[in-house]
C-alpha cells in the first residue's frame, strides 16, 4: 500500500436482476493498492465492477472514487479511472494508433502527450509492428492488449480490469502483468477480477473473496490464512474452503 | 458414410442453415416470434395480392404473339427480376466466403471438397430461387386468376432465372477474387449487390430523360428506336417472354439451359471454391495497413467522437454500398435538373420528393451506425463525458454527413427554383431529423457488422422510418403543388413520428 486515502469505497452496493447479484456490498480499496477480487462464476464480481465503472446503475448503495461520489458526479469520477472488459471492445476498422488517439481525445489528453504515451505503450505491449494495421485481423490477445493500452493512455489513477489474462498467451500475459505491476509501483490503483488464483496470489496486495454478492473474506494472503486457520495453504485451497463455507451457510 | 449419403446429409445441413438464416432475418433472432413471423408472412402475401392486382392485373389478357414494344417491356421486366436475383445471389455468395464460421470445419473434414462446395452452390441457387418464387406468387396468382392457368408457367421462368442468376453470381465473385483479390472483392461485390437491380431501372430513367425529357422508363422501352434495334420475333432473346406467356417449349428450353449453366459453373468453379475460401479466410486473418504515423489531433471530446465516427463511416463497406445506391437514385433527378436548365419545364418539381426520401433513408442508416452500432460501447460509456454529449456528437455526425451529400444538389436547385430549393432543404432536414430521432428512440447496442440486419431489431422503427421518409417526401411535393394539402400531409407525418416516440421503449 502506497497511500492512506481510499481509491474506492463501496457502501451497501446492491444490484438485483432476476436474482440478487450484489448484496449490500461494502468494500474499500486503498490508493496505490493492487486489489484482486476473486470468486466463483456468478458471484457478482463483474456486476460490482460494472457499477463502479458507471456501466450499470446500482439499485442501492454508494460508490466513491477518490472521495468523489460517482453516482452524483460520474464525469469527474470517470476522468480518473479506466475500465478494461474481459471481452475487448475495440473498433475493427481503426488501427491501434487511431484507437489510442480516439481514447486520448475522449479523456481530453493533450495530443502531444497522448502520442508519446501511446508510442511507449504500444512498444511495451509488443504492438509496435502492428500499430498502423487495422484491428480487424487481430487475435484475441492482441485485441486485449490494444484495449489495455487504451485504458492506460490517459494515465488513470484507478484501473479496473475484468479478467485481463483470458485468452492471452504466456508472453502476452507476462506483458500485461508487467504493465499493471509497473502502474501500481508508480502509484496507480488496480482492481482486478481473475479466475487465475495464482496471479492474484502473486500480484495482489490484498485479495477480496466474493460469493453470492457478498464479500466473504478480505486481506493479504497471510491474513486470509490466519483468519481461516489454514496456515501454509495455497489461495486455491483457501478459496475453495471459503466458498464452500458460504454455500453451506 | 458413403459419399452419396454424406452429400445428402450436407445438402440437408445447408438447407437447414439457409432456412434458419431466413427465419432469423424475419424474427430478429427471437425464436418465440417464429409463429408470429409465419402468420405475418401469410398476411403480407395475402395483402400483396392487392398491389399485384393493380400492377399486373391489366396485363392478364396478353396473348402470344405480342407486338415488339410489348415483348420489349415484358423482357425488360424479366431482366429486372433477374438483375435483382443476381444482386441477392452475389450477396449470398459473399456471405458464404466471408461470414460463415464453418469453413474451417468443412475444410478440415475428410470429405471431397469440390462435391461439398457443389452442394453449397446448389443451396445458394435454391435459396435465391425460393425467395423469388415466394415474392412472385401474388403476381402470378393475379395473372392466373384473370388470364388463365397458362400464367403458372411464370413460376418456371422465375425458377430458371433464379438458377442462372446464382450461376452468374458465383462466377462473378470467384472471377473478382482472382482479378482484384479478396479485400476489394468484398467491397466491390457488396456494392454490386446493392446497385445491380437499381442500376437497370436508373439507366432506363436516365435514357428516358436524355431522349424524351421524362422520368418514365417505359418511354424508352416502347419507343420506335427500341423496336428498331430489337432482334426479330424468333430470337432467343424473347424466350423468357414467350415462356411467361405459356409457351411450353420455350419454358423447357429455358429451364434446361439454366440447369446446364449451373452445372457448368459447378464443374468449373467448385474446385476453386475451396481455394477462394482459403484466400478469404487468410485475408480475414491478415490486416489492412493504414497510412503511416501522423500527429494526433487536438480538439474537444465531442470532436474526438465525431472524428472517430467519420473515420468509421468512411471505412464501412455496407454503408458505402448503401450510400452509393442512394446516390445512384439521385442521378436521374440530378440529370433531370440539369436538363431543366434549358427549358421552363414544371416537371422539375418531381425531383423534390426523390431527394427528400433519399435523405430520410440515408439518415436512418447513418443514425443506426453511429448511435446503435457502437463497437466499443463500454469505452464510450466509461469516458468522462455525459451520455447527452455523446448522443449530441453522434447526431451531429449524421446531420453533417447528410448536409455534405445533399447541399450541392440543393445549391444547384436554388439557381433554377429558389422556392423549391428552400422547400427541398426543409424536407431534407425534417426527413433526416425524423429518421435520426426514430433510430435514437429505438437504439439497441449492436455490432456495426449487424448493419445489414438492422431492421430486424425493431420492425416498428423500420416501418416508422420508412413512413416518415415517405411522409416528408409527399409533404415537400405537395408544398410545391397544393400547399393546403401539404399541411394535412405534414401533420400526418408529425403524428406518425409522435406515435413512434410514444411506442418507443422507455428509458431512464
Amino acid at each position: 500500500m502506497n497511500g492512506e486515502t481510499s481509491a474506492l469505497r463501496l457502501r451497501g452496493l446492491t444490484k438485483r436482476f432476476d436474482r440478487l447479484a450484489v448484496d449490500a456490498l461494502d468494500l474499500t480499496v486503498h490508493s496505490g493498492e493492487f486489489y484482486a477480487l476473486v470468486g466463483p462464476n456468478g458471484a457478482g464480481k463483474t456486476t460490482t465492477l460494472r457499477m463502479v465503472a458507471g456501466l450499470l446503475k446500482p439499485d442501492a448503495g454508494a460508490v466513491e472514487i477518490f472521495g468523489i461520489d460517482a453516482l452524483k458526479d460520474p464525469v469527474a469520477a470517470k476522468q480518473m479511472m479506466a475500465w478494461v472488459s474481459d471481452e475487448p471492445m475495440i473498433y475493427d476498422k481503426l488501427t491501434p494508433l487511431e484507437y489510442l488517439e480516439f481514447v486520448a481525445g475522449l479523456w481530453g489528453i493533450a495530443p502531444k502527450t497522448a502520442q508519446a504515451t501511446a508510442h511507449v505503450l504500444l512498444v511495451s505491449l509488443g504492438l509496435e509492428p502492428h500499430m498502423n494495421e487495422r484491428c480487424e485481423g487481430f487475435s484475441k490477445g492482441m485485441r486485449q492488449k490494444v484495449a489495455l493500452a487504451g485504458a492506460l493512455v490517459h494515465d488513470p489513477r484507478l484501473i479496473i480490469v475484468d479478467e485481463p489474462l483470458t485468452g492471452l498467451d504466456a508472453l502476452s500475459a507476462r506483458h500485461v502483468k508487467g504493465l499493471l505491476g509497473e502502474r501500481v509501483r508508480a502509484g496507480c490503483t488496480v482492481i482486478m477480477t481473475t479466475h487465475i488464483l495464482e496471479v492474484a496470489e502473486r500480484m495482489a496486495d490484498r485479495i477480496g473473496v466474493i460469493a453470492a454478492g457478498r464479500l466473504v473474506a478480505e486481506g493479504t494472503l497471510d491474513e486470509l490464512r490466519r483468519q481461516n486457520g489454514h496456515a501454509d495453504t495455497s489461495l486455491e485451497e483457501l478459496f475453495i474452503a471459503l466458498v464452500d463455507a458460504k454455500a453451506a451457510a | 458414410m458413403s459419399s452419396a449419403v454424406t452429400l445428402t446429409w450436407f445438402a440437408r445441413h445447408e438447407l437447414r442453415l439457409a432456412w434458419r438464416e431466413w427465419l432469423a432475418m424475419m424474427t430478429g433472432g427471437r425464436r418465440r416470434r417464429t409463429r408470429a413471423a409465419i402468420i405475418g408472412l401469410i398476411v403480407f402475401a395475402a395483402v400483396m395480392h392487392l398491389p399485384a392486382w393493380a400492377v399486373v392485373g391489366r396485363f392478364a389478357r396478353l396473348q402470344a404473339p405480342l407486338d415488339k414494344p410489348s415483348l420489349i417491356v415484358l423482357s425488360a421486366t424479366i431482366f429486372l427480376a433477374w438483375a435483382l436475383m443476381l444482386s441477392q445471389a452475389i450477396e449470398s455468395v459473399t456471405r458464404v466466403f466471408y461470414a460463415r464460421a464453418d469453413l474451417d470445419l468443412i475444410m478440415s473434414s475428410p470429405v471431397t471438397l469440390p462435391n461439398v462446395f457443389s452442394i453449397r452452390i446448389v443451396s445458394i441457387a435454391i435459396s435465391v430461387t425460393g425467395m423469388a418464387l415466394l415474392l412472385s406468387t401474388p403476381f402470378v396468382d393475379v395473372l392466373a386468376f384473370k388470364g388463365g392457368a397458362r400464367w403458372f408457367a411464370a413460376f418456371g421462368v422465375v425458377a430458371a432465372i433464379g438458377l442462372s442468376a446464382a450461376a452468374f453470381a458465383i462466377a462473378i465473385t470467384i472471377i473478382l477474387f482472382r482479378l482484384i483479390g479478396p479485400a476489394r472483392t468484398r467491397l466491390i461485390a457488396q456494392i454490386l449487390a446493392a446497385v445491380i437491380g437499381a442500376g437497370f431501372v436508373i439507366a432506363l430513367q436516365i435514357a428516358a430523360i436524355l431522349s424524351y425529357g421524362t422520368l418514365s422508363r417505359f418511354a424508352v422501352l416502347t419507343s420506335d428506336a427500341a423496336a428498331g434495334i430489337a432482334p426479330g420475333a424468333n430470337s432467343l432473346v424473347w424466350w423468357p417472354a414467350h415462356a411467361v406467356l405459356g409457351d411450353g417449349e420455350a419454358l423447357m428450353l429455358l429451364l434446361a439451359s439454366s440447369l446446364v449453366l449451373l452445372g457448368l459453373i459447378m464443374a468449373a468453379f467448385s474446385p476453386r471454391f475451396a481455394d477462394t475460401a482459403v484466400t478469404a479466410a487468410a485475408h480475414a486473418a491478415s490486416s489492412r495497413q493504414a497510412k503511416g504515423a501522423r500527429n494526433f489531433r487536438g480538439g474537444s471530446r465531442q470532436a474526438a467522437l465525431r472524428h472517430k465516427e467519420f473515420r468509421l463511416l468512411r471505412r464501412d463497406p455496407w454503408l458505402m454500398s448503401q450510400t452509393l445506391m442512394q446516390l445512384l437514385y439521385l442521378v436521374p433527378p440530378a440529370i433531370f435538373l440539369w436538363r431543366s436548365f434549358s427549358d421552363s419545364s414544371t416537371a422539375v418539381v418531381l425531383i423534390t420528393p426523390v431527394i427528400v426520401m433519399a435523405a430520410g433513408q440515408l439518415a436512418g442508416g447513418l443514425a443506426w451506425l453511429t448511435i446503435s452500432g457502437e463497437d466499443a460501447a463500454d469505452l464510450v460509456a466509461t469516458a468522462p463525458l455525459s451520455p447527452l454529449r455523446v448522443i449530441r456528437a453522434k447526431i451531429e455526425v449524421v446531420l453533417i454527413a447528410i448536409t455534405a451529400v445533399f447541399a450541392p444538389l440543393v445549391a444547384v436547385l436554388a439557381i433554377v427554383a429558389p422556392l423549391q430549393a428552400a422547400i427541398t432543404a426543409a424536407g431534407i432536414l425534417l426527413g433526416a431529423v425524423s429518421s435520426t430521432a426514430i433510430q435514437l428512440w429505438f437504439r439497441v447496442q449492436a455490432k456495426r457488422s449487424a448493419f445489414r440486419r438492422r431492421q430486424t431489431s425493431s420492425r416498428l422503427a423500420t416501418f416508422a422510418e420508412a413512413f416518415s421518409s415517405i411522409g416528408w417526401a409527399a409533404t415537400a411535393a405537395l408544398a410545391l403543388a397544393v400547399p393546403e394539402a401539404a399541411i394535412v400531409s405534414g401533420a400526418t407525418t408529425c403524428a406518425i413520428v409522435a406515435a413512434t416516440w410514444k411506442l418507443s421503449p422507455k428509458r431512464d
